[in-house]
């Protein structure tokens, strides 16, 4: 392509952002230094370049004056880099042809004095840079049909049934026996007091019988390649030691099975046996055999009785763990969150006191499929007062800084649950501020208060058994400063419940880097834009919903879910994804084959092969390569470039900045 | 001594944790000193030692390389390879008169807008404390 760089004709646009710009920068000033530039052609300032006017006016100067390049100096290449080049490609102009100058952000947002001055120096580097820069061609290539759901709460359930329903194949994952999450654990349900059960097993039936949704449980991701419509997913599947495909779920195993082990799902306050569903309504409703507990795999053969009572032969302990790999092109993350372990904080007497126990451990004791079938009875005893301590390691810089958001709500609905179950019964919230700020929030909190709770301003010092009178032997004594009377109060309480924080997965970390994805800084995933994409990631084609993102409640996980799930149908709908255009180039005169590239590139982009040359040479697999730029710093030749970021754009820019002083 | 010496800084960020950290320190309006300028790159792994090497040619006081922190690159390990460039790269500015403060490599995470502006505060100073950069043409002084 002979384009001579006499017939470089650039346009400037710098934007005034409302004040957000030229409050700081003095925009007729730099577009004065813009129109003095070498290869500039016009210069102008415009209120919103991002606007429709102010597009019209880029489209307009493009079309008339046959403008080349285009230099836009506004916010962040991160925010508008999209939208003017979509608009480029509007007016005819390659799209690659476009520089984005980062003069809000980097600049007006930042700095007080010498805005202007280093407005200019960046400006002046962006028609630099731009004078060099190449068209480039988009390519497109097809994506695999189908979606990856990770993790089998409610995120996850609603995300796969509404990519189903829309008819596209959906692998739903669940490390878990059974799909259900933390809502499956949950007795009622804030504000509505929805039996949370009744809402979500139908959706949890549903997963299981929906003909476009394969569930795997008690299997896990270990491996994700490829790229943005063209993930390569290698899922391990752990043995059940039960024949899904035999099993009827009815349940003799478990009867028959002699060995016992904490029931995890009642957090540990009920045992299980060593074959076991988690719950009554688990999804499969197939039993799993839990090898740690199970004397049969323990000691070699000894036992085996459900083996001896299974009817249809289903227990299998042959089985052993696979591999399975599937092709997908999108994925959802919803891997959802932990709970503080209390007993961190050693002042609130968790584990210490049978009686001080978390908001989990309270719902399954409401629960009538809990330990208790129902009723709140802790160390044998109805507890006739109860204190609720809020913001257990949330709003607390020691631990976390962030509000887990649904504290506040849950500890009405517990105010609630309690008065009910229990005649007489008196509560004491012990709260920061009550945050109710939902639909229909205050309006519960305003029910509950009427109910009869005390409230009680304050972030409780410690939970003690020392008793100071006799109204206080025998109990739990809450120790606070009431931060509206100024006082110091001591609460006597048969039980402390405590409200601890939602956390980041114990293994956040490795999710992220399996994904590839950015945690933020209170380790939950990060979204790619707090508010207008809340749940794209840094990665093209992974999607993250629920509480893998943050604290938040049923209605906004399930808000997020099915936002994944449309995201996620966008890109798979389209039938065909755009890669990354800026990619590694060889240029075989200079290529000495020595290899390198293919040595140092993760990706597996580079091959060098003789293909019938006197030398052999490196090749790029273009649809792998991710535009890193590793190998063309590696390559001792400098046969290898990459596509506009190229070594002559960017010392352009270098040579530029350095001549406008600061 | 250099009474109103202001250092020039380039700063090569990786679009997707010190760009986005920098631009982040925007959002919050973290402020920090104008005379570091960015060039975006896509990785750390992208920048040439030739591009350091001409950033002081052209008469920088300092170079900053920022990338995601080690774990954390895109590339999955491009930053390490940076770290080992600007190790070697560091050598020879050694021979070459260069003060090892001159060159700065960093991991600043896309949540780090504080973090980004801290090292600016911190590099501009320590700079300034050096005097301009042997390099520099004699125009300023």
């Amino acid at each position: 392509m002979a384009e001579r760089k006499s017939d470089v004709k650039t346009g400037v646009y710098v934007c005034h952002c409302g004040s957000n710009i030229a409050g700081t920068v003095d925009v007729e000033e730099v577009t004065r230094f813009a129109q003095e530039q070498g290869s500039v052609a016009v210069a102008r300032n415009y209120k919103f370049m991002c606007s429709e006017p102010g597009q019209a006016l880029i489209k307009q100067d493009i079309e008339e004056l046959g403008l080349n390049r285009v230099v836009v100096a506004a916010c962040s290449p991160r925010m508008h880099e999209p939208t003017f080049r979509h608009l480029c490609e509007t007016a005819r102009l390659n799209p690659y042809l476009l520089h984005m100058c980062n003069i809000r952000e980097q600049c007006s947002w930042v700095h007080k004095s010498g805005a202007t001055e280093k407005a200019e120096a960046l400006i002046s580097a962006a028609i630099s840079r731009a004078y060099y820069l190449e068209p480039l061609q988009r390519r497109e290539v097809p994506v695999s049909p189908a979606v990856l759901v990770v993790g089998g709460g409610i995120a996850g359930i609603q995300a796969a049934l509404k990519a189903a329903d829309a008819g596209r194949k959906v692998y739903l994952v669940e490390r878990e026996p059974s799909i259900g999450g933390h809502m499956a654990q949950l007795d009622k349900t804030f504000p509505t007091l929805d039996c949370s059960a009744c809402i979500l097993t139908p959706r949890m039936a549903a997963v299981k019988t929906h003909l476009n949704i394969e569930l795997m449980t008690y299997s896990e991701v270990v491996d994700v390649q490829g790229y943005v419509g063209n993930f390569k997913v290698a899922i391990r599947r752990k043995p059940r030691y039960v024949d899904e495909s035999l099993c009827t779920g009815c349940g003799i195993c478990q009867d028959k099975c002699p060995w016992k082990a904490e029931n995890k799902f009642d957090c540990g306050l009920g045992q299980r046996k060593a074959i076991y569903t988690p719950f009554p309504q688990a999804v499969p409703n197939v039993p799993v055999i839990d090898p740690e507990h199970c004397v049969y795999i323990l000691r070699d053969g000894k036992c085996g009785a459900c083996l001896k009572f299974c009817e249809r032969g289903a227990i299998d302990f042959n089985q052993t763990e696979k591999t399975v790999e599937l092709e997908v092109g999108a994925i959802i993350v919803a891997t959802g969150y932990d709970l503080l372990d209390p007993s961190e904080i050693g002042r609130l007497g968790y584990k210490r006191f049978p009686n001080v126990i978390t908001s989990l451990e309270f719902e399954r004791l409401c629960n009538a499929t809990g330990p208790t079938g129902g009723h709140i009875v802790v160390n044998g005893q109805e507890p006739k007062s109860v204190a609720i301590i809020h913001c257990v390691g949330s709003r607390d810089r020691k631990y976390h800084e962030y509000c887990s958001r649904v504290c506040c709500m849950y500890a009405l609905k517990f105010s609630h649950l309690i008065r009910e179950k229990i005649e007489g019964a008196s509560v004491y919230q012990f709260y920061i501020d009550m945050r109710c700020y939902g639909k229909g929030f205050e309006e519960f909190f305003q029910r509950a208060a009427s109910e009869g709770a005390t409230f009680i301003r304050g972030k409780p010092a410690r939970v003690t058994d020392l008793a100071l009178s006799d109204e206080e032997r025998g109990k739990l004594v809450v120790v606070c400063e009431n931060t509206l009377l100024g006082a110091v109060m001591r609460v006597a309480v048969d039980l402390v419940i405590l409200c601890p924080a939602m956390e980041a997965r114990a293994d956040a970390r490795d999710v992220a880097r399996l994904f590839n994805l950015s945690q933020s800084a209170d380790g939950f995933l990060q979204e790619r834009h707090a508010k207008l994409e809340p749940v794209a990631t840094t990665n093209d084609g992974v999607f993250v919903a629920g509480c893998a993102q943050g604290p938040k409640d049923i209605p906004d996980t399930v808000a997020q879910a099915l936002a994944g799930a449309a995201e996620a149908l966008a890109l798979i709908d389209t039938g065909s994804v755009e890669l990354q255009a800026a990619t590694a180039t060889v240029d075989e005169a200079l290529c000495q084959g020595c290899g390198r590239c293919e040595e140092i590139c993760e990706f597996h982009a580079p091959t060098v092969s003789i293909n019938g040359r006197l030398i052999p040479v490196s090749s790029i697999n273009e649809a792998m390569c991710k535009g890193c730029g590793v190998c063309a710093v590696a390559c001792p030749t400098g046969a290898i470039s990459i596509r506009h970021f190229t070594r002559q754009q960017i010392l352009a820019e270098v040579e530029a900045l350095s001549g406008v002083p600061v | 001594m250099n009474n109103g010496f202001e250092p020039q800084i380039v700063a090569f960020t990786c679009n997707w944790c010190s760009y986005a950290a920098a631009d982040l320190a925007g959002t919050s309006r973290i402020p920090y000193p104008p005379n570091v300028r960015i060039i975006r790159v896509m990785c750390s792994g992208m920048v040439d030692p030739i591009y350091v090497l001409r950033a002081f040619e052209a008469g920088f006081d300092g170079v900053l390389v920022a990338g995601c922190h080690i774990g954390d690159c895109h590339y999955i390990s491009g930053n390490v390879k940076a770290e080992d460039r600007i190790a070697k790269l560091r050598r020879l500015l050694h021979t070459l008169g260069v003060e090892d403060e001159r060159l700065r490599l960093e991991w600043i995470s896309a949540a780090e807008g504080g973090g980004f502006a801290e090292t600016i505060k911190e590099l501009v100073g320590q700079l300034k404390e050096l005097g301009p950069s042997p390099f520099r043409k004699e125009t300023a002084a």
